[in-house]
């Protein structure tokens, strides 16, 4: 297989192959971050740089790792990068890991790095896997945060709610209340929601690409 | 053993050596940085419930240990002034709706509280989470009360027939706040010269 260019890498991690609208991974996070948009965004990020960091040592290292011990040592690198974040920012972005500290070892549990290492990064040279780790992160950041939008905006109300903790004082703007907070629906912001939510965005986009696309299929799905 | 295997393993084990020495750098590096955050934070909670103006002392580091009630064991952080202990502050736990709930309470020298903050706690997005500061200031109607005001028959939430609201679609929640304040002034009550006691 020859290597993608790099239009298709970006195109593929943002939208075409998704790594949570296309391939529904990482649902563990997506679930457990995403009650609000600032949440989602800020795990989105904290694992796009993971992704992008393993994905990089992975690729420089691809000749190196023999198939029978790649699973290991695949484990190995995610969990050290994870280590390495959650170390780091505790350290010197302490407010950010107030927010999302406890949320960081979860990358580890999320299987869309270790998708992109065994089907990308073990077989690409370095800078189209580290490429690709930074935009599959990148779409990953933007599925949590349309599916945390959603949820905040149903179940609490607001969009964005506590954003300039995450981004600097400067986003303070972005912090917006939508609806009264007792309108709100409290099953969004719960799991049920999490997955109703995704649910429906991933319809959403399919029918998206069908309409895009593919003309046959669209008047085949009109006529059923 | 197969010379293969044997690769392998060598393999594995230099990747091991390698991220684990890359690691434990990381960790020397962060080191003294985490500890200085961890010690920002317990001051700013601990000053939420201790005013500075009452000690001349670091009550994060001024400590003693005891044991609760329930046998756990219990760091009590001291506030001193002149040599007095003018406040102390400790854990108090309670049950709620969704699992404990830890709270820091302040207490002052005659028995009264200086103020109380959830720890943290596991309630209801957006129900029961109107306990802490960050969501509604509730919480703050405790500071200056004490075991005798109200009196102890008051001590819980209106609907037990106490003086205390519960929030709209959430009442064990204030109800095991109010039970964790309590038991932490009992507590304080019955061990009141030992917590006092300057050694």
């Amino acid at each position: 297989m020859a290597t993608p260019g790099y239009g298709r890498i970006v195109r593929d991690g943002l939208w075409e192959n998704n790594g949570v609208l296309v391939m529904l991974l990482g649902m563990c996070p997506t679930m457990a971050m995403t009650a609000t948009a600032t949440n989602g965004l800020g795990m989105g990020l904290a694992t796009a740089v993971v992704m992008a960091a393993s994905n990089l040592m992975v690729a420089a290292f691809r000749n190196y790792i023999t198939r029978e011990v790649r699973i290991p040592v695949y484990i190995l690198i995610v969990a050290a990068n994870v280590t390495f974040v959650d170390l780091a920012m505790n350290a010197y972005m302490h407010e950010l890991y107030k927010v999302l500290g406890l949320f960081i070892p979860l990358i580890v549990s999320n299987c869309l790095p270790l998708a992109r290492l065994e089907s990308f990064a073990s077989r690409e040279p370095v800078l189209p896997s580290l490429m690709d780790g930074i935009f599959m992160g990148l779409g990953f950041t933007l599925a949590l945060t349309l599916i945390g939008a959603i949820r905040e905006i149903l179940g609490s109300g607001t969009l964005f709610a506590d954003a300039s903790l995450l981004l600097g004082p400067a986003f303070k703007f972005v912090e917006m209340r939508v609806m009264p907070a007792d309108m709100g629906i409290l099953m969004f912001i719960l799991p049920p929601g999490g997955f109703l939510v995704t649910g429906l965005i991933v319809v959403g986009k399919r029918m998206l690409d069908i309409r895009a696309g593919k003309g046959i299929q669209m008047a085949g799905a009109h006529s059923v | 053993m197969k010379q293969g295997t044997l690769i392998h393993g060598v393999i594995l084990g230099l990747f091991c050596l390698g991220f684990g020495l890359a690691l434990a750098l990381t960790e020397w590096v962060t080191r003294d940085a985490i500890a200085a955050r961890a010690m920002e934070d317990r001051q700013n909670s601990l000053g939420q419930v201790i005013p500075t103006a009452i000690h001349d002392n670091n009550p994060v580091v001024d400590t003693i240990q005891m044991q609760d009630d329930a046998g756990r064991e219990l760091t009590v952080y001291r506030a001193l002034k002149g040599g007095r202990v003018t406040g102390v502050a400790f854990e108090v736990f309670g049950s709620g709706y969704a699992g404990k709930m830890k709270f820091m309470l302040g207490v002052d020298a005659e028995g009264r509280i200086l103020g109380v903050r959830v720890l943290s706690h596991k309630e209801t997005p957006g129900l029961g989470d109107k306990i802490e500061v960050k969501k509604g200031d509730w919480i703050l109607q405790f500071a200056g009360l004490s075991l005798g005001d109200p009196p102890t028959a008051k001590w819980a939430v209106k609907k037990d027939g106490g003086r205390f609201d519960q929030f709209t679609g959430a009442t064990i929640t204030p109800r095991g706040t109010v039970a964790a304040i309590r038991s932490g002034l009992d507590f304080y009550a019955a061990h009141e010269a030992q917590l006092l006691e300057v050694n």
